[in-house]
C-alpha cells in the first residue's frame, strides 16, 4: 500500500496556503466486498497534524466519511519561503505516516 | 484416547488463535483527542450534543460553504469552508444523511485563517453543515448538496 503524502505550500502576502494529498483507502466499515459478501473493515485516518517550523498549526480529526485519498487544504498567517511544513497522520489501525516539505 | 487428547489440544490452541485473531482485527488505537462518541453519534442533533455538549448554535452569514449544488459522485464531494469570524477554534463538517453525520473536525491554532477545504462522502441528497467554534460560541451555515450516486454504496 502506497503511503505517500504530497504537500504543496505557498506563501503569498503573508499568508501561507498548504495543500496536502494523502494516499489512504479510507474504508468506512459499511461497504461490502462484492466477491465475498463480507464487510470491509473500517480503515481510515483519524488524526492529521500540520506543523509549521515545529509548531502545530492545525489538527484535523476525521471520521470514515472523508473521501479516499484525502485532500486537505488550509491557510495560516505568517510563513516564509523555505520554512518547513510537516504533515503527519495516524489511522484507526495505528499506522502512521509523515512528510516534510518546504514553503515556496 | 490419544485421539481425544489430540482433539483437546487442538481445540485449546484453536481458541487461543481465535482470541489473537480477534485482537488483531480490532486494534482500535485509542487517541485521546479523537472524539469517538461524536463520530459514532447518529443524527445531527446527537452529533452536536456529543461534540459540543448540546450548546446552542447561531446561524451566521460570515460562513461560506463552497460545495457543488449537484454532486455526481457522493464518494467525492469537494467542500470548502471560508469564514471571516475571528478567533476560531475549530471547524466541523456534518453531512446530515450519513450514518454518522460528523465527517471531519478541524482544530485551529491562533494563526490559522478561517479556511479549510477537503473532500467528503455524502450518502444521499442532504444538507452539509459547517459548524464554526469561535470564542466559545458556535456558528453554523448549511448548504444543500444533491447527490446522484451515493457515497457509501457497495
Amino acid at each position: 500500500m502506497a503511503k505517500g503524502i504530497k504537500i504543496r505550500a505557498q506563501a503569498k502576502k503573508g499568508v501561507t496556503t498548504v495543500k496536502a494529498l494523502m494516499s489512504h483507502p479510507m474504508h468506512t466499515g459499511l461497504r461490502k466486498n462484492k466477491k465475498t459478501g463480507k464487510k470491509i473493515p473500517a480503515h481510515f485516518i483519524q488524526e492529521v497534524k500540520c506543523e509549521h517550523n515545529g509548531s502545530v498549526m492545525m489538527t484535523a480529526l476525521w471520521g470514515p466519511a472523508v473521501s479516499k485519498n484525502p485532500y486537505l487544504s488550509f491557510k495560516f498567517k505568517g510563513g516564509a519561503k523555505g520554512d518547513s511544513i510537516k504533515v503527519s497522520w495516524v489511522d484507526n489501525k495505528g499506522q502512521s505516516s509523515s512528510k516534510d516539505a518546504k514553503i515556496r | 484416547m490419544q485421539r481425544r487428547t489430540f482433539l483437546k489440544g487442538s481445540m485449546a490452541s484453536g481458541a487461543v488463535a481465535v482470541a489473537v485473531g480477534a485482537g488483531l482485527l480490532t486494534p482500535q488505537t485509542v487517541l485521546a483527542a479523537w472524539p469517538k462518541a461524536a463520530f459514532d453519534a447518529k443524527g445531527v442533533d446527537g452529533t452536536m450534543s456529543a461534540l459540543f455538549g448540546g450548546a446552542s448554535t447561531t446561524d451566521s452569514k460570515d460562513i461560506k460553504i463552497k460545495a457543488p449544488d449537484i454532486a455526481e459522485n457522493g464518494a467525492v464531494v469537494p467542500v470548502s469552508v471560508t469564514t471571516s469570524i475571528s478567533g476560531i477554534e475549530s471547524i466541523s463538517l456534518l453531512a446530515a444523511s450519513n450514518p454518522s453525520p460528523l465527517t471531519a473536525s478541524f482544530n485551529m491554532s491562533a494563526n490559522t485563517e478561517g479556511y479549510v477545504s477537503t473532500r467528503i462522502k455524502v450518502r444521499k441528497t442532504s444538507k452539509v453543515t459547517a459548524v464554526v467554534k469561535a470564542g466559545g460560541k458556535l456558528f453554523t451555515a448549511s448548504k444543500d448538496v444533491k447527490v446522484t450516486i451515493g457515497g457509501c454504496g457497495g
